[in-house]
């Protein structure tokens, strides 16, 4: 009888502990969906993107857009996906490289004008589509799965699926293929790169069109039924944090590192008593800072080697 | 037959500073062909200018007759100039394959892994490494890799600038004795700039002295070997 109350007592503790390991599962894949999109820019330019949330934010509404003039939503995600393809592409084109050109191999003018880029593009979108929040249903709908006695929610299902297959093609795009290597060529030294023939300017507007695409599917997962143009401002921090603790050059890194940041975030905020809601980014950062001391490239990131 | 490769008065340089006062030159299809001169006299400025990379500059470069100042560097490799650049320009993030596979980015054809092959037989070292970051090797081994990684376009000219630098003399007598090998069995021209004039002059047919950015001497190696200024500017005796 006492045996039998004590395990339900644990049981309904475990059954706890995982409700809040999904939600923050849920959390963790949404920031890396936007983790992936910073570490395509960083791998094919070295440079962080600071305007990639409001890109996706943008992108989040031109989906919106095209699913309420009757879309079905998949179609008008992928329908917003090549058109942010091409914006980003053009981004890079016409505000980015002339930056860089003239800026002669400081990074500062370029991570300075993506500040900018946030502006305004984070102006432009009310704007447009005006100041008022836009309904925004769930892609993967907004039914759950009972695991354990926990229920994680299919849009967490899906959004981990969708991470799954983006790291596929990733690793497949640069491991695989020509322009794949390319693009890693001019990551790691551009001009070598294009004294081989690689066109430097292409392979930059690839990375940004690639970044904008997967920043598409990354604002329409993190809209929770409703959304403005502060969707991406808090889970673009997260998604740095995500990136730095996985590593800015690896992939599966942004995915763990997004998972582990949104996971630690909302087990200690449940359990820790004194970090409650309003410190909940905390221990994540606490674990980045220690993660950045004992391995500064983070876990799956590379070392840079060189030797003269 | 037109010159594989016409520099006519070439004058540049960076922003305000010019570094180039009109020089000209020209390779000759097969022909090792290298510029002497100081440090500061120009050389990698040339080579800049020959291959895209300098913005500022003015006068006119022919490959096999055709116009090309202006172009990218990219569309120059695709006309059959490769440059290998001063310090070696290794990219450390690839490994060695990888940086030989990108040597080949702007070639179609099947033969490319076999070509890789070649150049291991070639610098037994590379095959070694061939999982390795090209970052983790030492200068020597970086420098085959720079030109192997440059062949590898299968151009019609090589641009090599300064490949002793940094290097062991035995190293350098090494790697010298390898690019005579190339020059005689593919035929690749090529356009060395260096400082070491003694191993250079054995490797080129013909020869230019740099000057504050103009060519202040030309001709055969043999000439410039018993030029007399030449001799002792820059062989030391």
């Amino acid at each position: 009888m006492l045996i039998a109350a004590l395990v339900a007592q644990v049981d309904n503790k475990f059954s706890e502990f995982l409700q809040f390991f999904f939600l923050g599962l849920g959390k963790g894949a949404v920031y890396a969906t936007i983790a992936l999109a910073l570490v395509i820019i960083f791998r094919v330019s070295g440079m962080l993107n600071f305007a990639q949330g409001e890109m996706a934010m943008v992108s989040t509404y031109v989906t919106w857009g095209l699913w309420t003039k009757g879309l079905p939503l998949v179609a008008a995600l992928i329908l917003a996906m090549v058109l942010s393809f091409l914006g980003g592409a053009a981004i890079e084109r016409v505000v980015i490289r002339p930056i860089e050109r003239k800026a002669r191999g400081n990074p500062l003018p370029v991570v300075i004008a993506t500040i900018g880029l946030f502006l305004a593009l984070n102006g432009a979108a009310p704007w447009i589509w005006d100041a008022e929040a836009k309904q925004f249903p769930y892609v993967f709908g907004s039914g759950s799965v009972s695991i354990a006695g926990a229920s994680i929610s299919t849009q967490t299902l899906g959004t981990l699926a969708v991470l799954v297959v983006e790291v596929a093609l990733l690793w497949l795009l640069f491991q695989k293929t020509k322009v794949g290597l390319a693009m890693r060529g001019v990551a790691s030294n551009s001009q070598s790169s294009a004294l081989v023939g690689v066109p430097v300017g292409r392979m930059l507007m690839l990375g940004w069109g690639l970044a904008a695409a997967m920043g598409a599917v990354a604002g329409v997962l993190t809209v929770s039924l409703a959304f403005d143009n502060s969707l991406m401002a808090v889970p673009l921090i997260y998604a740095f944090a995500a990136a730095t603790l996985g590593g800015f050059d690896s992939p599966v890194g942004a995915v763990v590192g997004g998972l582990t940041v949104g996971v630690v975030a909302e087990l200690s905020a449940a359990y820790v008593g004194f970090i409650g809601e309003p410190l909940r980014l905390l221990p994540a950062f606490v674990l980045i800072l220690v993660v950045l001391l004992v391995r500064p490239q983070g876990l799956f990131g590379k070392a840079q080697v060189s030797r003269v | 037959m037109s010159a594989l490769l016409e520099a006519i008065d070439l004058v540049g340089g960076y922003g305000p500073v010019r570094v180039l006062h009109g020089l000209s030159f020209d390779v000759q299809p097969g022909e090792v062909v290298v510029i002497l001169g100081a440090n500061g006299a120009g050389k990698t400025t040339t080579l800049r200018a020959l291959s895209g990379l300098l913005d500022d500059v003015k006068g006119s470069v022919k490959i096999e007759g055709e116009d090309v100042l202006g172009l990218r560097p990219d569309q120059i490799v695709r006309l059959g100039v490769a440059h290998v650049p001063q310090g070696r320009g290794t990219i450390t993030d690839l490994t060695v394959e990888e940086n030989l596979r990108l040597g080949a980015y702007v070639r179609r054809d099947a033969d490319v892994q076999q070509d890789i092959e070649h150049w291991y037989s070639v610098f037994p070292r590379l095959g070694e490494r061939r999982e390795q970051p090209a970052g983790s090797m030492s200068g020597g081994e970086q420098q085959m890799l720079a030109i192997a990684r440059a062949l590898m376009s299968k151009p019609k000219l090589v641009l090599l600038d300064e490949p002793s630098l940094g290097l062991a003399p035995l190293v350098t007598r090494e790697l010298f004795t390898r690019l005579g090998e190339i020059n005689r069995t593919t035929g690749t021209a090529m356009l060395v700039v260096e400082q070491n004039a003694n191993l250079a002059l054995e490797l080129a047919h013909r020869g230019y002295v740099l000057e504050t950015g103009q060519i202040v001497a030309g001709g055969s190696a043999s000439e410039l070997k018993s030029d007399e200024t030449v001799r002792k500017a820059y062989l030391g005796y």
